[in-house]
């Protein structure tokens, strides 16, 4: 390819098997009642695959919290993967027949620019691993048509190891790693952080566990968190958000402990750009948002 | 279920990591877990016992505590960090009758339990780990609970009485194993398998510490101690899994320790330790923490509040 690789959109795409579970896809084998209580998301999902819609892309990079990782920054190196996928805590909603690329070429350029930028990493070649639900669900839910490749990196623990700043600080360089090697290899990429917001469950579930009258946030401090994190996106301050993150993964049990949302904010180089919230809502009582960053259109009107 | 009334035989910890039976070559270390784990092997088979009852660290749960009842899963798991030294491929041997057993159990004393039973669900690599040292042929049923994410001491201690309720209320002849680190700080870079070692010094004391205690017995002690232990030395999750074997086994220090070995892998505390009733043992010591007989539920200490105001 010889024109320059860009990032097309930046996207939050929260992974609860919930969402898979109540969208009845065929790959998955548990049906759902359809009673509704995550419908704000699956709309916001929605709304976001219209947007995406209008734009062409090549590849879906996703950083997941679901290949959890104690030796680093881990990528997957094998072109092809098919097998079930049995989410070990939602059993009972996520069975998935899952089939999918690999970008396996711009996998191994991130994986070297990371190690370059002085990062531990590794590629995953064992053919017989079980790609992540995490994985799976954020790019199912983006592209269900499941006609792009992906790349798949893993959630190194340094946060849970060591600190939430120090997470931070990999993810930095992951991200910068990810946007110099999808510049270099002439792609245009989806990036996808598959991460909640506040992230503390409900340790129980009704008998329809998609009844809307059990569904709502988990207490009030985690609203009110999410509520001010997705003012920041909407403001278009994406450098104030990394800046705080450490505060909101601890104050608010969030999930962006994984690092997939600091990653995402470094891989866009934190554009001043007001972000879209296509939706907001509670699975299990954990916050949950699906947001874009349309770095595509946004270089058209800068162009104009 | 039988009418006579089941037992504990005794328990042991186990560690999670893979790497003894994925490569016992690349260490000496890893070897020689993987070679007393048969002396624990030969001892569980010489004791009669007739079910295997793990809580294994590695499987997660959120909701509640879920109890594997599938009779026979059969998959296979690659380990997400250590990918490259193969494929666990198995086929196991669980008592899906005591799992339901031990769900009521959970449940009369107030938790939150379920049974699972998915083809392809994901079985730990802690449970098989544990399962391929000491039970390689399946002889012995085994069942498997899960670590909920975010259950507190006392939510685990219940869980374990529920484990000793379940058991006696089975007829079960029981060995209650623990799958766990002792300090759990791994490299986070990748290192020469042979130049394994415990992660820091402090760790390795720590750990040291601990095992001393339980080559006395004194298996409660060492539950009174995990909350330190974990602070101090990255305790596998909170040290749950000792929790809950104290509280399987009936809290007290009235045990023969062995400590079968004890070794790095990646950093992390790997111990092998048994624990037979004993007529005397260590003598039970001043303890300072709760005790717990039921489990009420989360605490929720801002719903509640703000549900006072509306």
């Amino acid at each position: 390819m010889s024109e320059p690789g860009r990032i097309v959109a930046g996207i939050l795409s929260p992974h609860p098997p919930h969402l898979i579970y109540a969208s009845n896809p065929p790959q998955n084998e548990p049906r759902s009642s359809r009673a509704g209580a995550w419908n704000g998301l699956l709309d916001g999902y929605e709304k976001l695959r219209a947007e995406l819609a209008r734009h062409e892309f090549d590849v879906l990079v996703a950083h997941t919290p679901h290949w959890k990782t104690r030796t680093g920054h881990h990528f997957l190196g094998v072109p092809h993967f098919e097998g079930k996928s049995v989410d070990p805590i939602f059993p009972n909603l996520f069975q998935y027949n899952f089939a999918l690329d690999i970008d396996v070429e711009l996998s191994e350029a991130i994986h070297d620019e990371a190690a370059a930028a002085g990062l531990s990493t590794r590629m995953m070649r064992n053919p017989e691993f079980r790609v992540d639900y995490g994985t799976i669900t954020s790019c199912h839910l983006v592209h269900p048509a499941w006609d792009k490749p992906v790349v798949a990196i893993s959630s190194a623990r340094t946060a849970f190891d060591y600190s939430n700043e120090a997470g931070d600080q990999e993810m930095l360089a992951l991200g910068r790693a990810t946007r110099r090697a999808i510049e270099a290899s002439g792609r245009r990429a989806l990036c996808l952080a598959s991460n909640s917001l506040s992230h503390r469950h409900f340790t129980s579930e009704p008998e329809d566990p998609e009844d809307p009258s059990f569904e709502h946030v988990y207490n009030e401090n985690q609203s009110a968190w999410d509520r001010h994190i997705l003012g920041l996106m909407k403001a278009g301050e994406t450098r104030r958000i990394f800046d705080e993150m450490p505060d909101f993964t601890e104050q608010c049990v969030a999930e962006t402990k994984d690092g997939c949302l600091s990653w995402l904010l470094a891989a866009m180089d934190f554009p001043p750009l007001p972000a879209t919230v296509h939706g907001y809502g509670t699975v299990i009582g954990t916050g949950n948002a699906v947001v874009s960053w349309d770095l595509d259109s946004a270089r058209t009107e800068a162009s104009a | 279920m039988s009418a006579a009334a089941g037992e504990l035989l005794g328990g042991y910890l186990m560690p999670y990591q893979p790497l003894p039976v994925l490569a016992p070559e690349a260490n000496a270390g890893w070897a020689s877990l993987a070679a007393n784990a048969a002396r624990i092997r030969a001892e569980i088979e010489a004791s009669g016992a007739d079910l295997l009852l793990l809580f294994s660290t590695r499987w997660v749960s959120i909701i509640g505590h879920q109890m594997q009842a599938d009779p026979k899963p059969e998959w296979w798991v690659v380990d997400e960090d250590f990918h490259e030294f193969g494929t666990l491929h198995y086929s196991l041997r669980m008592d899906a009758e005591f799992a339901t057993a031990y769900r009521d159990a959970a449940r009369a004393r107030g938790l939150h339990a379920r049974t699972v039973a998915y083809q392809g669900f994901p079985i730990d690599v802690g449970t098989i780990t544990t399962l391929k040292l000491l039970n390689p042929d399946n002889r012995i049923a085994a069942s498997v609970v899960s670590c909920n994410a975010y259950s507190d001491r006392a939510e685990t201690l219940v869980l374990g009485k529920a484990a000793a309720d379940a058991v006696r209320a089975s007829g079960r002849k029981a060995i209650a194993i623990g799958v766990s680190a002792l300090s759990n700080r791994m490299f986070s870079r990748w290192i020469d398998p042979a130049q394994d070692r415990i992660h820091s010094q402090k760790d390795d004391e720590w750990n040291r510490k601990l095992l001393e205690l339980l080559a006395e017995g004194r298996l409660e002690d060492v539950s009174q101690l995990a909350r330190e232990f974990s602070r101090q030395a990255n305790g596998d999750s909170r040290m749950k899994a000792i929790w809950w074997l104290a509280a399987t086994l009936g809290q007290h220090n009235q045990y023969t320790g062995t400590v079968f070995d004890y070794q790095p892998v990646w950093g992390t505390g790997a111990a092998m330790v048994g624990l037979q009733p004993a007529e005397a043992g260590s003598g039970d010591l001043e303890y300072d923490e709760d005790d717990a007989e039921f489990f009420r539920g989360d605490r929720n200490v801002l719903v509640s509040q703000s549900d006072d105001e509306s």
